[in-house]
């Protein structure tokens, strides 16, 4: 078991914005070209949780998104998979049965999201349904009211309690950063998600705006390293929402790259929540191995 | 998610008396062994670099008088990249003659308005050659083209820019002041930012009013050359600038001319105290710009991810070729350990390597001499019992290069501790109390700059005004802006360059 000190969550580690601003703009003047891209696509399209998070969402919907999450494109075969698709619970069951025989796993948000404005019993009959319905991974989300007003006793043992819910599902902390505002909060949150048993750490619902960014994603990187060699345990981080291109994704890739290393560079520990920028890498990676863009006609839109 | 990683649980640091700092000190993140980046070279097939420079005077490329040439060397490979005139006090002279001749026939009789045209005319020609000049200073100077094209270059426009605007305004820079201008400005460049330091220099005297003879270093004479043909170009009257190349005997000469009304001067301490000598008892005015040792200050309640970003910026920009890099590190005691073992972290992160590629964070050490004497400082920090780290990265089998290098161990005592390196090479010091800080930051024979990081504003406050330093920068290092002065206390310098305060040195003040 984790034995290592609690830090005072009350204690705010110190963190300024311009310099993180600054060190993402540095990264982001990689120039990543020839082999080193096409590798970077490929790997990026294996990290997507494929994702669908609508009132409207139909079995068939859902049905149509793990298709596209096990085959990507058809006119090439030997393309990864992506890592999950990442539905309601109630589309659990349906896309559990769409994937069987596929590596990709199924993602479910769970305790009340977006908001997670419901009792603490809710949520963990909701972590419960989905995780007997058969959800590999719980997408839950941080009590963002009670974050902000300082009851981080309540918020560890929120999602302690949820992550014994899961039982041997992996558990994806959502903070939604947009809410948290400032970086240190962000930090903050950070800490005590990983202290309370997350398995992953993940920006955003994608229902605030802004989503994920690349400061708030670098920070979390960098509480992931803090955490690491302070328990030697690792965790994983998901940037979710907002990121629709396959540069931006290659820029995420070199964040995690020179944060904590090749080790996070897999889908075990390193995800992105989306669901256009799918679409986007294959054209992408079909350019680089034909050298020419096809029609966005050429891609299907599931 | 692996089960394998949960296994990895560390002891329990609880109880142990020990600071709780990094339990798991040995834990190593590996940036290597997937992912590399493809080679991502910047082409210098379009660039054009002559055999053969000649001086620019009075408006045209000549011939040395005594026909010698030098050459200068690309340090990324110690190959030859182009020969350039060795200049004589006879190239010197006839230099100075055309400067005073377009001094008063022309320029100081231009108005301001006209000036500054001319000066803005230069500051957008360098815009459009930005990308040539940035290639040819990485070609010719090792510094990586990511700083040339995003560092160099658009600030030595940004500084003409900037001046081009005071060259109308001068009547209002100093109220109830009146002024005029010097004559002809003997300026004195190094090689570690060739065409910014010109910009430095030039801007400002033309602005002014005044007439330049500017010679270039001897390792990095390339851009000033085609700063010339951007000076012929923009039709800029004939002799109001003239560049004259050569070594150390070229400035001396240009030093010693009875004619020269100033001399700027950027480069060692050991050179500007033979200027000083040179000219005591003329009336010539001067400014020098010279060495450095810049203690850069971390405390405790800095953001610490964010000041190893400042470390890296501070010591291994222009791979530590700068006279304002902060080559000491002062760290408060509390967190030492935890910022050394991520400066370390980063440190292995850094590419070295061709300056040409456009992933390269430090390229090649600027000469062979430059190469040696790092090396020795090296030798020196080991042989005075400093323990030294080196970052682990590939560099080039040829050409000049060092590997990012920290020594911690050390005392304000040690040669590597009180003198510039100029290379990539940082020394570690820890500090218990602020005025702990002040007092070793001051224990200097520098003072051109230093930086101090805390989250505490008034700390910044009070610590940066205790600092005899010129400049001093706050969470952040390694700022430069044209309307900001730079300049040093004690045998860092005298005078100021940038903003307001580097237009005095370029005139005259009647009353």
């Amino acid at each position: 078991m984790n034995t290592t000190v609690l830090p005072d969550f009350h204690q705010t580690i110190p963190i300024d914005t311009i310099g993180v601003e600054e060190r993402v703009s540095r990264l982001n003047k990689r120039s990543i070209k020839k082999e080193s891209k096409l590798q970077a696509l490929k790997l990026a399209l294996s990290m997507i949780d494929h994702t669908t998070l609508e009132g409207k969402d139909s079995p068939g919907k859902v049905i149509s998104l793990c298709s596209k999450a096990s085959k990507p494109y058809a006119a090439l075969p030997d393309l990864p998979s992506v890592a999950a698709v990442c539905v309601y619970p109630t589309m659990v069951s349906i896309a559990k049965k769409a994937l069987e025989g596929s590596t990709v796993k199924v993602a479910s948000v769970a305790t009340a999201f977006p908001s997670g404005m419901a009792p603490l019993q809710v949520k963990i009959e909701d972590t419960k349904f989905a995780v007997g319905e058969g959800a590999d991974e719980i997408d839950m989300v941080l009590s963002r009211g009670q974050f902000l007003s300082g009851n981080y006793s309540f918020i560890f043992d929120e999602i302690a309690s949820i992550k014994e819910a899961c039982g041997d599902a992996h558990l994806k902390v959502i903070l939604e950063t947009g809410e948290l505002e400032t970086l240190e909060n962000v930090r903050k949150a950070s800490d005590i998600a990983m202290h309370a048993g997350a398995d992953f750490i993940k920006t955003s619902t994608g229902k605030i705006s802004p989503a994920a960014t690349q400061p708030v994603t670098l920070v979390m990187l960098e509480a992931i390293r803090d955490y690491y060699l302070n328990t030697g345990i690792m965790i994983g981080m998901k940037p979710a929402g907002g990121i629709r291109k396959a540069k931006e994704a290659l820029q995420y890739l070199v964040l995690v790259k020179e944060t904590l290393g090749a080790e996070w560079l897999s889908p075990d520990w390193f995800r992105f929540g989306a669901s256009s920028l799918t679409n986007d890498l294959l054209m992408q990676i079909v350019k680089q191995e034909t050298g020419v863009y096809q029609s966005i006609n050429y891609f299907s839109n599931d | 998610m692996s089960e394998q990683s949960k296994d990895k649980v560390i002891k329990n640091v609880e109880g142990n008396g020990q600071k709780p700092t990094s339990p798991n000190a040995d834990l190593k993140f590996d940036f290597a062994s997937f992912w590399e980046y493809s080679d991502a070279p910047e082409s210098s097939d379009h660039i054009e670099i002559l055999e053969k420079y000649d001086h620019f005077i009075d408006g045209e490329f000549v011939k040395p008088v005594k026909g010698r040439y030098m050459t200068s060397i690309n340090p990324s490979t110690g190959k030859s990249l182009t020969q350039f005139a060795e200049g004589t006090s006879e190239d010197v002279d006839k230099a100075v003659k055309s400067a005073r001749k377009a001094y008063t026939k022309v320029w100081k009789n231009l108005s301001g308005k006209e000036r500054g045209k001319y000066i803005f005319r230069i500051a957008r020609m360098i815009q459009e050659r930005s990308r040539e000049l940035a290639i040819t200073e990485s070609m010719d100077g090792g510094k990586p083209i990511r700083e040339s094209r995003d560092v160099d270059v658009p600030l030595a426009a940004a500084y003409f820019f900037y001046y081009a605007g005071w060259a109308d305004k001068l009547e209002y820079a100093f109220p109830g002041r009146k002024h005029e201008s010097l004559g002809v400005c003997g300026q004195i460049i190094p090689w570690n930012f060739p065409l910014l330091m010109l910009a430095w220099k030039i801007a400002p005297a033309l602005a002014t009013g005044n007439t330049v003879v500017l010679k270039p270093a001897e390792s990095t004479p390339i851009t000033a050359l085609k700063f010339a043909e951007i000076c012929r170009d923009a039709g800029l009257p004939k002799g109001v600038v003239n560049i004259v190349t050569g070594a150390g005997q070229t400035g001396a000469a240009l030093v010693d001319h009875p004619d020269v009304n100033k001399i700027a001067f950027t480069g060692s301490t050991a050179v500007g105290k033979i200027i000083q000598k040179s000219i005591a008892g003329t009336d010539k005015k001067f400014t020098l710009e010279l060495g450095g040792k810049g203690a850069n200050i971390i405390f405790e309640d800095a953001p610490l991810d964010q000041a190893v970003e400042g470390i890296v910026n501070a010591i291994f920009f222009n791979q530590g070729h700068v006279c304002c890099a902060g080559s000491r590190l002062l760290v408060q005691e509390g967190v030492a350990e935890t910022l050394i073992m991520k400066l370390k972290n980063r440190m292995e992160t850094l590419i070295v390597g061709d300056p040409l590629d456009k992933n390269t964070d430090i390229g090649a050490i600027n000469s062979q001499s430059q190469f040696d004497k790092i090396n020795d400082h090296l030798k020196i920090g080991v042989e005075e019992g400093a323990s030294m780290y080196q970052s682990s990265c590939k560099i080039p089998d040829e050409g000049y290069y060092c590997r990012p290098t920290i020594f911690t161990n050390v005392s304000q005592s040690n040669r590597i501790v009180q003198e510039e390196i100029f290379g990539p090479v940082l020394t570690i010091q820890t500090f218990r109390t602020p005025d702990e800080a002040i007092e070793k930051a001051n224990n200097t024979q520098f003072g051109l700059a230093g930086g101090v990081w805390t989250d505490k504003g008034s700390k910044i406050f009070k610590v940066g005004s205790k600092l005899k330093s010129g400049v001093v920068w706050a969470n952040t290092y390694n700022k430069f802006d044209p309307t900001s002065p730079f300049g040093g206390y004690k045998e860092s310098g005298m005078g100021r360059e940038g903003g307001l305060h580097g237009l005095q040195g370029y005139l005259k003040f009647k009353f």
